[in-house]
């Protein structure tokens, strides 16, 4: 259960969001500039004092406060069972797969963390690639790896911003799915930002809809999406 | 050729630039990760001796270093002798003199890193320490190496900190500038002239050196993505 109670600027965008996520799934859904990814990176502990910046309110993440700016909390990214995947993998250039998978495990024995990592190779589908360094991987395999690292260090709240832009539509339900099924047995939560509506229904579960850094709606994904859908499959029909 | 000004400039110039990277990499890690309007004043302060003249920095560390303060007799009392118109002295003026030739090749290497790689680093749990070690130093090793020279060369060529705080004495505080500023004043031009080119041969060998291992990353890179 994550309940979540924010305000923030950012130059002249205003943010303001409150609500109770409850399901395994949500899927963040607006607009490019609605929010999702100030929302994704605040839940993670990121963005605290960035330059011309203002942040408040709370977060509770399983009864956990993260975050506290009335009483002055934040607990720093890293110790908050959380993990974040971005549209850009941003995996270190100068460390192997193997290396970058590894890099949130340093506290594992390094026979435990071999396995680990292998582990979570297997299940990005990313096995042939743990030798291989940064540079020498598709936009494809770059936002694999960055999956496996950020699930590593077994994350209790993952967030992803767009994580599967870069593969295509089979890859990327075919990665989901593997996805889901794994976090259903570790117990993760999941939030995932995104502006693709059939993205956002294949997924179903919850949906939290943005506008303009605020809370337009919050319900069972065909309900809330429901607007948008049909609004695609006229655009469809049209053609 | 004053082969004993040669070996203590070598040697001033290593002690220097071994004490200025293990205290520049982390002042630099902090004006670039670091926030809060303090920071400010410190980026002032490790600027302020490239403006500074070298005597007015040198006169100060003369004075705080010598008998007339309870500083200088303190570090006096801890040595056993006063820092002024010592070696150790010297690498304490050359540490301050030479600052800003390390910290800003580093500042400028770190803030160069991409910010989604620092902030991809720290969600996996990694503290000030090991962003610095795993990440900012990996990534900019190239300013490493410019900061090591820039403070080594900086330190090879300084006259009038070591003028001020150290003396002219052999074998301690006499290093190469000094030579050469005594044999211009003996009207010894011969002499003066080897030493200056000594000076200056170091000088550009470990510049080349820099620019050359830069060249050879870049055809290296160039290679690689071709």
């Amino acid at each position: 259960m994550l309940e979540i109670e924010l305000e923030a600027r950012r130059g002249g965008f205003a943010f303001q969001v409150g609500c109770r996520l409850a399901a395994e799934w949500t899927v963040v859904f607006g607009p490019s500039g609605s929010g999702k990814s100030t929302l994704l990176r605040l839940l993670a502990g990121l963005d605290r004092d960035r330059p011309g910046a203002t942040t408040s309110g709370r977060v509770v993440f399983d009864g956990e406060v993260l975050t506290d700016t009335g009483r002055g909390l934040w607990v720093r990214p890293g110790v908050r069972r959380s993990a974040l995947v971005t549209q850009q993998p941003a995996l270190f250039p100068h460390l192997s797969v193997i290396a970058n998978v590894g890099f949130g495990l340093r506290h594992l024995d390094r026979t435990v963390r071999a396995e680990r990592v292998a582990e979570m190779l297997e299940l990005v589908g990313a096995t042939e690639l743990a030798s291989r360094h940064p540079r020498q991987l598709s936009g494809g395999q770059a936002q694999r790896i960055a999956l496996a690292r950020a699930l590593a260090p077994a994350p209790k709240l993952l967030l992803l911003d767009e994580p599967f832009s870069a593969l295509d539509g089979a890859a990327s339900d075919a990665l989901l799915d593997g996805l889901q099924s794994w976090l259903r047995q570790n117990r993760v939560q999941a939030v995932m930002a995104t502006h693709d509506v059939s993205d956002a229904l294949a997924i179903g579960a919850e949906a939290l809809l943005l506008r303009q850094g605020r809370m337009a709606a919050l319900g069972p994904a065909r309900e809330v999406l429901e607007p948008e859908r049909n609004r695609l499959v006229e655009r469809l029909e049209s053609h | 050729m004053d082969w004993q000004a040669l070996v203590l400039s070598l040697r001033l110039a290593a002690a220097t630039t071994a004490i200025l990277l293990a205290v520049a990499v982390p002042l630099a890690a902090l004006l670039v990760l670091g926030r809060g309007r303090w920071l400010a004043m410190v980026d002032a302060l490790t600027t302020l001796p490239l403006v500074l003249p070298p005597t007015v920095l040198g006169f100060f560390l003369l004075v705080l270093l010598g008998p007339r303060t309870a500083f200088g007799r303190g570090i006096a009392a801890l040595l056993g002798h006063p820092l002024a118109f010592s070696f150790d002295g010297l690498v304490v003026g050359s540490v301050i003199y030479s600052l800003p030739f390390a910290v800003q090749p580093l500042v400028a290497g770190f803030a160069a890193v991409d910010p989604a790689l620092v902030d991809a680093a720290r969600l996996l749990g990694a503290g000030s320490m090991r962003l610095v070690t795993s990440l900012l130093v990996p990534l900019a090793r190239r300013s490493l190496v410019t900061a090591a020279v820039l403070s080594f060369l900086h330190t090879v060529g300084e006259f009038g900190v070591v003028l001020m705080l150290g003396g002219d004495i052999p074998g301690s505080t006499r290093t190469l500038s000094i030579v050469l500023y005594d044999q211009v004043e003996d009207f010894n031009y011969a002499a003066a002239d080897r030493t200056a080119a000594v000076l200056l041969g170091i000088c550009v060998v470990l510049l080349a050196a820099i620019y050359m291992s830069g060249q050879m990353r870049g055809a290296a890179r160039g290679g690689r993505g071709a």
